[in-house]
């Protein structure tokens, strides 16, 4: 919706965002061509988590977090039980590792796929959903399909359903699925590797709006592999910390004139997800998904947030690489968890969710309940940048007219995949009073 | 064919986590016949497109926690035909319902710095409290098979074959031994509705409640099983207050206990 004020004052409006995971809306301000304000507005309603997890158990965080978001429960389930085993000092085992691992793939390819295809495709293509552009395309929609169930699937065998899965808990799982229950999948997810380098070639054909932002990238490095479901802090100012010092570098504040509570690492404005992992762990993708991703016009760095649609595709095809190698080298027989008993503590973790990291802290006392828990999800973090975007892509491009500008700065929201619903228990609802 | 134009769906979303209307879009092997059936007429998380009401069926996702949603609720209520309610927040409050035993002005100030920006209610509650709603389906999530089923049974004007029974029947039916009996583990099973296919024992795991009280719960016999089982009062309280606290049977029977808890104990622990 767009209004022409007299004084020759512009605003912009959409008052309920399509295609993003929750509710929001934007409003643009422009007065004689000059973008005066953006806001990103949320009125999701807060559920207050961090609230109600105290008193508590501390085996409860996994399927009580999982709740806070339908698309990336296991980004939640994954950080809070590594918090929560920190506190007792307990050590998993090799295999449950790689078993969280796999888990992680699924949701990471059942994410990516909903948001490359179903959310962000449409953008590129003219569409206004998946569902007129099957009309036109539908073998590639078809073809998505089968993508995203693959990593469904996956999550339904390892973690018995992709929403809310119910075989994590603290200290593993509750049973690990049998090589020959994981090798029947196998066939599935050598179909969606190869599919989704297609998919990566075939996305790359997009028209990229040229708008590349400097901001700082912060994201997990594992010593082994691409973090997904563990690692330590680093950023490209070259700053790397463990997770445990995570508070001391990322602080929230409530400003006054945002509906978020903002975050800042080490004072300043960052980003986090999806090019932030690619840019800081480039070096540790397969060699047919670098290969992939230089074909498909990516430097060993990415910085156009509107290319994140190919950076999710190269992440697909590397998460069922992933899926394929755990499975592979799976052997039965290990048991699927290690007891934690309650303790008295602080614990801390955080891990890779689709749109970038995930940070849980508890403090527990001596018979396990929680006294305090916080939780800082990708969309809190990447808000300001956002924001940010949005004043950029709309000045660049304030000539266009006004249909066009709306939908291109609506894209500039939706290349960061926002997940309002996850964000929301920290974000107020702002009402403006008169 | 018929030329008749397709039903008009709308998706509607209160405090919630998108799972539930997630799971229409993770129909996938379905999703295109269901656009063949319908007309996806109001569904943000799908489509910028949008068209007017009204609908002739109308799914809700979500529990009612502010003012304006408890307003909002009753417009959506009159321009749909049919409102079909959609998982455990939808029909019970969701777990956003435990502040209903909280100090909401506390829950406030520990989440946020300016709380007075809020805009909230005490209470978070289900759909039912608030419109009259013609079909809750249970479930956190809910499952896209009984979505599936439910849809089809509104455009068919027929019942929607949703099974009431317990769990318990779902475990006998795939055959998988009694994790209560067998191995001692606390289950809510007998007690739950059914509809999940009894997964969490599938995985050696005792059920913990999502698709809420079945139609006849003995919760008061299960409790006392529990504690048999080496639950606190406090546990028993707390494991029947989660994704459907708010559900009266639940809700009746976790107040019993944790009030026996600090009648003992001093606090629920």
């Amino acid at each position: 919706m767009t209004h022409q004020l007299k004084d020759g004052s512009q605003v912009l409006q959409v008052g309920m965002l399509a295609r993003v995971e929750g509710e929001g809306g934007m409003h643009i301000a422009i007065k004689d061509g000059v973008v005066e304000s953006v806001k990103l507005n949320i009125f999701e309603p807060p559920r207050f988590y961090e609230a109600f997890l105290r008193g508590r158990k501390y085996t409860e965080p996994p399927d009580i977090t999982a709740r806070i978001c339908g698309i990336c429960p296991v980004a939640y389930q994954t950080a809070s039980v590594e918090a929560i085993e920190s506190i007792a000092g307990a050590e998993t085992t090799p295999e449950i590792q790689a078993m969280r691992r796999l888990l992680y793939c699924g949701e990471w390819i059942e994410s990516h796929a909903l948001h490359m295809f179903m959310l962000h495709a449409p953008d590129f293509l003219g569409y206004d959903s998946v569902i007129e552009m099957a009309a036109d395309h539908g073998p590639v929609v078809e073809m998505a399909l089968r993508i995203k169930k693959a990593g469904n699937d996956l999550m339904d065998l390892v973690g018995g359903r992709s929403i809310h899965p119910v075989n994590v808990k603290v200290g593993g799982f509750y049973r690990f699925p049998t090589k020959a229950e994981l090798m029947k999948h196998r066939p599935a997810l050598v179909q969606g590797l190869e599919e989704s380098l297609e998919a990566v070639k075939l996305v790359a054909t997009f028209d990229f709006p040229d708008m590349e932002q400097p901001y700082e990238y912060v994201a997990l490095r594992h010593p082994d592999y691409y973090a997904i479901e563990r690692g330590t802090v680093v950023s490209t100012s070259g700053v790397e910390f463990p997770v445990s010092e995570f508070p001391k570098h990322v602080k929230e504040f409530h400003v006054e004139h945002s509906n978020a509570l903002h975050a800042t690492f080490d004072g300043g404005m960052y980003m986090v997800g999806p090019l932030a992992r690619y840019t800081l762990n480039f070096d540790q993708l397969s060699d047919r998904c670098k290969e992939a991703a230089l074909a498909a016009g990516l430097g060993t760095t990415c910085r156009n947030q509107f290319k994140s649609i190919i950076v999710r595709g190269v992440e697909l095809a590397y998460a069922f690489e992933e899926a394929i190698r755990i499975i592979d080298e799976w052997k039965d027989g290990a048991a699927p968890s290690v007891e934690v008993k309650p303790a008295k503590g602080e614990g801390m973790g955080a891990s890779e969710a689709p749109r970038g990291i995930i940070f849980h802290r508890y403090i527990t006392d001596e018979d396990g309940i929680i006294e305090d828990a916080q939780i800082v999800p990708p969309t809190s973090q990447n808000q300001p940048s956002i924001e940010l975007d949005l004043k950029t892509a709309a000045q660049q491009w304030v000539d266009l007219d006004d249909h066009t500008l709306t939908h291109r700065c609506e894209h500039a929201i939706r290349n960061y995949d926002p997940c309002i619903s996850c964000a929301t228990h920290f974000l107020d609802l702002r009402i403006e009073r008169s | 064919m018929s030329d008749a134009p397709l039903p008009k769906l709308a998706v509607w979303k209160f405090a919630s986590c998108d799972g539930c209307q997630l799971s229409l879009l993770n129909c996938e092997d379905e999703l295109l016949s269901i656009v063949g059936a319908v007309h996806i007429a109001y569904f943000p998380e799908a489509t910028r497109a949008f068209v007017e009401g009204p609908y002739e069926v109308s799914l809700v996702e979500g529990s009612i926690t502010t003012p304006e949603d408890a307003e909002r609720i009753h417009e959506i209520r009159e321009k749909s035909g049919t409102v079909i309610t959609i998982g455990a927040c939808a029909t019970a409050g969701g777990i956003q319902a435990l502040r209903n035993w909280g100090d909401v002005d506390e829950f406030r100030s520990i989440v946020y710095a300016h709380p007075e920006y809020l805009s909230t209610l005490d209470t978070s509650t289900a759909i039912a409290d608030h419109i009259n709603v013609d079909f809750e389906l249970r479930g956190c999530p809910i499952d896209k098979h009984q979505l599936i089923e439910v849809l089809a049974a509104f455009i068919q004007k027929r019942t929607p074959r949703i099974p009431t029974y317990s769990v318990c029947v779902e475990c006998k039916r795939r055959g998988t031994t009694c994790v209560a009996v067998a191995k001692g583990m606390p289950c809510l099973g007998p007690v739950t509705q059914a509809g999940c296919n009894a997964l969490c024992p599938s995985f050696s795991r005792g059920c913990y409640g999502c698709f809420g009280p079945q139609d006849t719960p003995n919760t008061a016999a299960l409790a006392a099983q529990l504690v048999e089982l080496g639950m606190s009062d406090a546990d028993v309280a707390r494991v029947y207050r989660t994704f459907n606290a708010n559900a009266e049977a639940f809700k009746a029977e976790s107040e019993r206990y944790e009030k026996a808890s600090i009648a003992t104990q001093g606090v629920a622990k």
